[in-house]
């Protein structure tokens, strides 16, 4: 039986930053995949922070199938009275090169990530499963079981970049199961326009882009957010819900989408568009608190596998990369040394998590997920109470300025207590700081 | 101040999204099974509520009817389901759901 190095199950993002800083690093490598081809089964919304990748691809640019750099973030409010508060910030800095942030569309990211990774020398396998891990007489793994006929292939090590449902993990019980608690469905539509259409709704030329994210009442009182990513030819427009709060309603997940395109703040800006896909996948957001166990005898887990997701600021494929180059160049170093790859060993990934942004980021968001999760009302009152105080404001109805910010104050008070108030803000400032 | 609008959840023929999918079903192994159908029966079903891809409906004798043709793969059905009883695996490699965009 043929043996590898290192086995690397999944062709994400963690996963190919895993194969192709191993192959670089002189091992022998077997990726298996079980789309058609790479990206085939993956969704993002997506955004992609140009720095992990810089760090494993530095010139990147000149080949990635890039949609378009960011130029312009927004921040949206929406109540149900239709009326959206939001925040923009346009900085020229964003547009000049090199860019930070870009829109992708994973299906075609994914593939050319792949053929960098096939190119670099790994032995790259799509169209197979892989059923379960194979363990040794300690407990170790020492390979996996795929779906096709003799299917058992050997590896010093197997790299779990499996994504969200971490399936492999829980099934050789080196993972408890993930939980709904932990877990948000995103749906997604990817709608097409004309380039120039999208340049003139959205007020950019070029390769500038605009995405905006989205909060309040388009998700009932859930814990959820919602998003619309300016493509070049496209728009990609999605909504996203903890599992726990949405096996507790009626709504439909397509349902929650289309009241985010009907919103009026959302409507023109897609009006006319062509649908071409819908899609959907899981985000794992129980952050810090929800991470399993990262490494054992013969195994490490990477990525959306691990729960590496910060949803506060909806980053997921950086810190995918970054773990799956960090698990590669911990199996180079100890090859180098001729050290074993057992559980002792491989504690180095950790402590190299543990230095860098991804543990820092998980850590410094641990409370908020109970935090969102313990006070729903947060997501739904304030939307409205700014959506209302801002039209009360705004509108020019002869009443004095005075009265209106007693009616505001009034209105506020009468959703919140004080003391209620003042015990959100100070569990924010806790949460965020 | 004003009262809140009314949401009227809109009516959605999710099979109509679903068409513009491409996907290559994997004819006769369904990739997602219900282990036991009497349990179904006194249960909330949030299967039926949570799948992006409308795989799951009620029937008329209140148990559950899973047609997994349409599935997304997104693994909700078996998170949301409390009694366990989603016998859940990824299609055979290459089949179910090819996304184009993704
Ligand atoms: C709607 C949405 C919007 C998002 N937006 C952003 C964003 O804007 N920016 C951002 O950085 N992140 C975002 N994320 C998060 C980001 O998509 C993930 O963090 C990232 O994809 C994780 O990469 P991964 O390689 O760990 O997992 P995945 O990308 O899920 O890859 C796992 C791979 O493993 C394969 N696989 C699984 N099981 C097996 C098996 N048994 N055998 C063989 N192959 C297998 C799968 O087919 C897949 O190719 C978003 C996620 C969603 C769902
Ligand atoms: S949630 Fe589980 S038990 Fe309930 S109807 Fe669905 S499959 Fe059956
Ligand atoms: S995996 Fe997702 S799309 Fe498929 S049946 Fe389950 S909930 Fe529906």
């Amino acid at each position: 039986m043929e043996k590898f190095d290192v086995i690397v199950v999944g062709a994400g993002p963690s996963g190919n930053a895993a194969a192709y800083t191993l192959a670089k690093g002189g091992l022998k490598v077997l990726q298996l995949e079980r789309g058609e081809s790479p990206g085939t089964k993956n969704v993002q919304g997506a955004i992609l922070y140009a720095d992990a990748l810089e760090r494993i691809i530095p010139d990147f640019r000149d080949s990635a199938p890039l949609e378009r750099h960011v130029a312009e973030q927004r921040m949206w409010l929406l109540d149900e009275n239709q009326s959206c508060t939001g925040a923009t910030y346009r900085d020229a800095r964003f547009s000049q090169e090199p860019y930070n942030r870009y829109t992708i569309l994973r299906a075609r990211f994914d593939r050319w990530f792949s053929e960098k990774v096939k190119a670099a020398g790994a032995l790259v396998i799509c169209e197979t499963t892989v059923k379960e891990l194979l363990r040794g007489d300690q407990g170790e793994v020492i390979g996996v079981r795929t779906e096709r006929a003799e299917g058992d292939i050997l590896a010093d090590c197997v790299i779990l970049a499996d994504g969200a449902n971490a399936l492999l993990g829980e099934r050789a019980r080196l993972r408890p199961k993930v939980r709904a608690d932990d877990m948000a469905l995103a749906v997604k539509e990817v709608l097409f326009l004309p380039k120039e259409t999208i340049e003139a709704r959205f007020n950019i030329a070029g390769t500038q882009g605009v995405v905006i994210e989205i909060a309040g009442n388009i998700t009932h009182g859930m814990v959820g957010t919602g998003f619309l990513y300016t493509n070049k030819d496209s728009v990609s427009v999605g909504i996203g819900c903890m599992l726990s709060d949405m096996k507790k309603q009626s709504l439909t997940p397509y349902q929650l989408l289309e009241g985010l395109k009907q919103h009026p703040s959302v409507k023109p800006l897609i009006e006319g568009a062509e649908m071409k896909e819908y899609s959907a996948h899981l985000i794992p957001e129980g952050g810090y608190k929800a991470l399993p166990q990262l490494y054992g005898d013969g195994w490490m887990v990477v990525g959306d596998s691990a729960g590496f997701v910060n949803a506060v600021h909806r980053e997921g494929s950086n810190l995918a990369m970054t773990s799956g180059r960090f698990a590669a160049e911990t199996l180079i170093e100890l090859q180098q040394a001729g050290k074993p790859f057992t559980s002792g060993n491989l504690a180095a990934y950790k402590a190299r998590l543990d230095g860098s942004f991804v543990m820092a980021d998980l850590k410094k968001y641990e409370e908020v997920p109970a935090l969102l999760h313990d006070n729903p009302h947060i997501l739904g009152t304030y939307p409205r109470v700014l959506g209302d105080a801002a039209r009360a404001i705004l509108t020019v109805d002869g009443q004095p300025k005075r009265d209106k910010q007693k009616q505001v104050l009034a209105e506020l008070k009468g959703k919140r207590s004080l003391l209620g108030l003042l015990g959100d803000a100070y569990k924010f400032w806790r949460a965020f700081r | 101040m004003n009262a809140p609008v009314e949401f009227i959840p809109p009516r959605i023929n999710v099979e109509e999204k679903l068409f513009q999918d491409r996907y290559r079903v994997d004819v006769g192994r369904p990739h997602i099974q219900v282990r036991d159908p009497q349990a179904c029966k006194h249960c909330a079903k949030p299967c039926a509520v949570c799948c992006p891809a409308g795989c799951w409906s009620v029937t008329e004798q209140g148990g559950i009817d899973l047609v997994v043709d349409g599935c997304l793969e997104c693994g909700t059905c078996r998170l949301v389901c409390d009694h366990d009883n989603v016998d859940w695996n990824y299609p055979r490699g290459g089949f179910g759901i090819l996304f184009k965009f993704g």
